[in-house]
């Protein structure tokens, strides 16, 4: 557990705060976050609904969201006619006052109905004992500090989960929205509760632990006077909510106390109770990988459950409605408010891109697929109260951009969440959204002129260095690769480093990439260019063994494979020519990737177009568009739906394919593998053999693309064995690892993944960022797969 | 409902480690006596010809209650995919009584048990247009807070389920 520090401001202090961050909390986190997300693919993989109920569920809450006011009113009508109250707060402040009230004036011992108007606090009580509140876990009231506003009013709040009863003795915040205190160790709980209770018998193991914990918490909830909790969903159409809990201790909380007080933000609506079960059915898949949680408790509250007096002679059951003719759930003793909270919400609504954020059932998945932040947790990667991929969302609308750009930067953009997402949320894009709004509202920088001319964006002045020179990279890669290997040897000088340090946030640990004197697009015309290409791709044919297919491939050279890793371009030509398909490589536009990764939506629109317009004359001739690095494929598959024409969007994805899956389609059309280098020969064409065991390690937005599979499907063709890296990403990630601040997070995200696959002779990785990264680490070569296959020649 | 639908639902609460069996309703009273710790506090079971066994108190204090350690509730229906079994919130206390104890003891008719979670959603949307409540209770109360997985915090630490079949 970190003590708790202010939010850091400059890059040495988050680089210090990320720093103390994995030395205390990180392994404890990732412990967990990891194996719930172990969990999560292993029920998803098992449900063949999954994709149906993911489809639903967003359904209902975009239509949810759509008449959210009609359904705000629906609900009032629907709780007034059980004999409950509807609020709805504005504000933290609002709703604190409202709830402080509410427990006012149903403490002391007395039943009396609360008077849900009444403002003044200073009402009667029967004694002079506090008044006490029992909570179940909520993070709607972890938003509005609840607690610390109820104890101000003189009120003792318990937390009877037993994860926010750590924070809660701890003085901490929650560093998981499902899991609030994955952040301590089993020893540092023991620690903890022997500090401040003084138990008298031993608190060493779980058991001891939880069975303390039950006591002592069972004894608050029997003597509290309110009890209060979230809800997971509230149907607006009966009054009902949802409360999903394994311990058990949200029901208790609900039904024990005479009075009830449930706390949702207004997005939980939903409209009807059917509405219920595609949510009921999927939110402990994703949050824990459960096939359904312990408890699903639907209350339509007040409810019919007896009050409990304790040291009493009345039995229970004695406190029901003798009156037939009384409405069926009428207890008069039960009292019940539920809490609707705005808070921002209803202008997120109103926000064309924060208004997915109002979907999010507040699962934890994003955060559990997120190798950043299962290495340094909420505490690092989340804001004032949310936490994970989607926090940066739900500040930015309840808490404010401030809250939001505390740690925006932490989402590398590598998609890992958007499959995990129950409700399909496109997370990063709502990173990159916001962290465009940031951009745009920083101090301009003090060395734009050095940068300036690197820097050909259509972005304003007030954008940071770092992330306005990697967002124009080609342009420094165009000039480093001419002036290689000049460029290479001063870049990597003391000085050099030194100044791109303090300058760009380059961190001088990091290893430089190696800019080649000759880019691919300049290779491939010295070699003959198109006719030349075509040439090869006839002789293949003559010779036999090639596809069965009319195909002209054209091969996008990224920045990287143009200007650094010239190798893996060069072996995706000579594949693709030796299975009979004639390659170009145009000199293209970039394809808006690097600037979309810093938030520079209006440059990376604006490339978008310009790639569209190059590239256009190919589609249009039927060529197909052949790329390599996944985050570009990504990009065309994923992003320019929101930059182009649907007709446009549409065209490049439906005709654009990574390498290695554009290799699987030609095989799978009569190529021959054994024309290709192959691994161990006999393996070949033949699935009983043992082919040579390689480790892959696939592109994390290739993974979301379901590209790994065909990879592998190549690799297995051609007489090897790959297994493959189940951590979620290499910690790079583009520019990310490059930049101080986060350099150890970066390093250690890709330790991870080095002992994962350190013990293979062979290691092979998609993407650009993760072979630089696991080739400092490995210290070896780490090349594309298609350098595995291509034919040497 | 099939046959296959209790046996599957058997199989689910196998995997939860749940106890199950099966009775006729002439041995359900004695069957659910074997399945007590005592003292034992429950709610009036709604079966005909099912009685609460003797030494169940079905009309408990709330100190009966704290200090119970099995409390028999029946279920409005089960669902036999995810081992789950529905209570009501009703005025007997069946909430309280299936929570409190850290045994649970429930009591279903074989005949309603339903297959999936979407037949549970026909029998609930019924009930709620009626204004009740209803928790879907799967297994047994857990948490991994304090470090590593722990059954029976809250809620019940064993729960057994007792299908009702001459129904």
């Amino acid at each position: 557990m970190a003590e708790r520090t202010q939010p850091p401001r400059s890059r040495d202090e988050k680089a210090a705060h990320i720093r103390h961050l994995l030395e205390t909390e990180g392994e404890a986190v990732h412990a967990q976050s990891s194996s719930s997300n172990a969990r999560r693919y292993d029920v998803y993989e098992e449900t063949p609904t999954l994709e149906d109920r993911r489809s639903e569920a967003r359904a209902i809450k975009e239509d949810a969201i759509d008449r959210l006011p009609s359904l705000i009113e629906t609900v009032r009508e629907a709780v007034e006619a059980n004999g409950g109250t509807v609020y709805v707060a504005d504000d933290a402040a609002d709703a604190n006052a409202y709830v402080a009230d509410v427990v006012d004036h149903n403490s002391g011992g007395s039943n009396a109905k609360s008077d849900a108007s009444a403002t003044n606090v200073s009402a009667t009580r029967a004694n002079d004992a506090a008044p006490t509140v029992v909570k179940s876990k909520s993070m709607t009231t972890e938003e509005i500090d609840l607690n610390d506003a109820l104890e101000t009013a003189g009120v003792e709040v318990h937390e009877t989960d037993l994860g926010e009863w750590v924070l809660q003795v701890a003085d901490d915040t929650p560093s998981h929205i499902v899991g609030p205190a994955m952040h301590f160790t089993r020893e540092e709980i023991t620690e903890l509760i022997t500090e401040r209770f003084d138990p008298d018998e031993s608190v060493e193991t779980a058991e001891e632990l939880t069975r303390f914990a039950r006591d002592y918490l069972g004894e608050r909830i029997r003597e509290a006077d309110v009890g209060v909790t979230g809800a997971n969903f509230v149907v607006a159409e009966t009054g009902t909510m949802a409360l999903v809990t394994n311990e058990g201790n949200a029901r208790k909380c609900a039904v024990t106390p005479d009075t009830h007080v449930a706390i949702a933000g207004v997005e939980k609506l939903i409209p009807t109770v059917s509405d219920l079960e595609p949510f009921v059915d999927i939110i402990a898949k994703s949050a824990t990988g459960q096939p359904i949680s312990q408890y699903v408790t639907m209350l339509s509250p007040p409810t019919e459950s007896p009050t409990l007096a304790f040291e009493s002679d009345e039995p229970i059951s004695s406190t029901r409605s003798t009156d037939e003719s009384e409405e069926p759930n009428a207890n008069p003793d039960r009292d019940f408010h539920l809490v609707l909270l705005d808070n921002g919400r209803m202008e997120m609504r109103e926000d064309e891109q924060l208004r997915e954020t109002l979907y999010c059932i507040r699962c934890g998945a994003c955060s559990n697929s997120c190798s950043n932040f299962q290495a340094v947790g909420g505490h690092g990667f989340g804001g004032e109260t949310y936490s994970g991929g989607i926090a940066t969302g739900w500040e930015a609308g309840v808490h404010g951009q401030d809250s939001a750009a505390e740690f925006n930067d932490l989402c590398t953009g590598c998609t890992r969440c958007v499959d995990a997402c129950p409700v399909k949320i496109d997370i990063p894009w709502i990173n990159t959204v916001v962290r465009d709004r940031i951009n745009r509202d920083e101090e301009p920088p003090a060395y734009d002129s050095l940068v300036d001319g690197l820097t050909p964006d259509a972005e304003g002045g007030g954008l940071n260095l770092g992330k306005r020179f990697f967002g124009n990279i080609a342009t420094a890669a165009r000039l480093s690769s001419a002036t290689a290997p000049i460029s290479n040897w001063i870049a990597d000088t003391p000085p050099a480093r030194a100044l791109l340090e303090r300058t760009l946030g380059i961190d001088r640990r990091r290893d430089l990439p190696t800019f080649q004197r000759e880019s691919l697009v300049e290779w491939f015309e010295a070699r003959g260019g198109i006719e030349a290409s075509r040439r090869r791709a006839n002789e293949a044919q003559e010779r036999g063994g090639t596809a069965d297919v009319e195909r002209e491939a054209v091969l996008y050279a990224d920045v990287y494979t143009n200007y650094v890793d010239t190798e893996r371009g060069k072996a995706a030509v000579r594949t693709l020519e030796t299975l009979g398909v004639p390659v170009r490589v145009p000199d293209l536009p970039e394809s808006g990737r690097a600037p979309l990764s810093q938030g520079m939506v209006a440059t990376a629109d604006r490339q978008a177009s310009r790639f569209y317009g190059a590239i256009a004359e190919d589609l249009d001739a039927g060529r197909d568009l052949v790329v390599v690095e996944p985050s570009d494929l990504a990009a065309f598959h994923r992003e320019y739906e929101r930059f182009l024409p649907e007709a446009s969007f549409e065209r490049v994805r439906d005709n654009s394919y990574e390498v290695c899956e554009y290799v699987y389609g030609l095989l799978e059309n009569g190529a021959d593998p054994s024309l290709l280098e192959t691994g161990a020969e006999a393996a070949v064409g033949d699935g009983t053999a043992a082919g040579e065991p390689i480790a892959y390690h696939a592109h994390c937005q290739q993974r979301t693309l379901d590209l790994e599979g065909p990879t592998l499907a190549v690799l297995e063709r051609c007489g090897y064995e790959p297994t493959t890296s189940s951590v979620e990403c290499c910690g790079m990630a583009g520019s990310f690892g490059y930049k101080r601040e986060y350099y150890e997070l970066s390093m250690t995200v890709g330790d991870r993944l080095a002992s994962e696959v350190e013990s293979a002779e062979t290691v092979v990785a998609s993407g650009t960022s993760c072979g630089d990264q696991l080739e400092s680490l490995l210290e070896r070569s780490v090349p594309h797969p298609i350098e595995l296959l291509a034919p040497r020649r | 409902m099939t046959t296959d639908t209790v046996g599957r639902f058997e199989r689910s609460l196998v995997d939860l480690e749940v106890g199950v069996e099966r009775a006729s309703a002439a041995d359900a009273s004695e069957r659910i006596d074997s399945m007590l710790d005592d003292p034992a506090v429950g709610v009036p079971l709604p079966f005909e010809d099912v009685a609460q066994p003797e030494s169940v108190d079905t009309n408990p204090t709330g100190d009966d209650l704290a200090e119970a350690r099995t409390g028999v509730t029946p279920a409005t229906f089960a669902i036999a995919t995810y081992g789950t079994v529905a209570i009501e919130s009703r005025p007997d206390g069946d909430e309280p009584v299936s929570l409190y104890p850290d045994r649970h003891v429930a009591v279903v008719a074989a005949s309603d048990v339903v297959d999936d979670i979407g037949a549970g959603f026909e029998r609930l949307e019924s009930a709620f247009a009626a204004g009740n409540s209803i928790v879907f209770a799967t297994g047994r109360s857990a948490t991994a807070d304090m470090g590593s997985l722990v059954h029976g915090v809250h809620g019940p630490g064993s729960v057994d389920v007792l299908v009702l079949e001459d129904r």
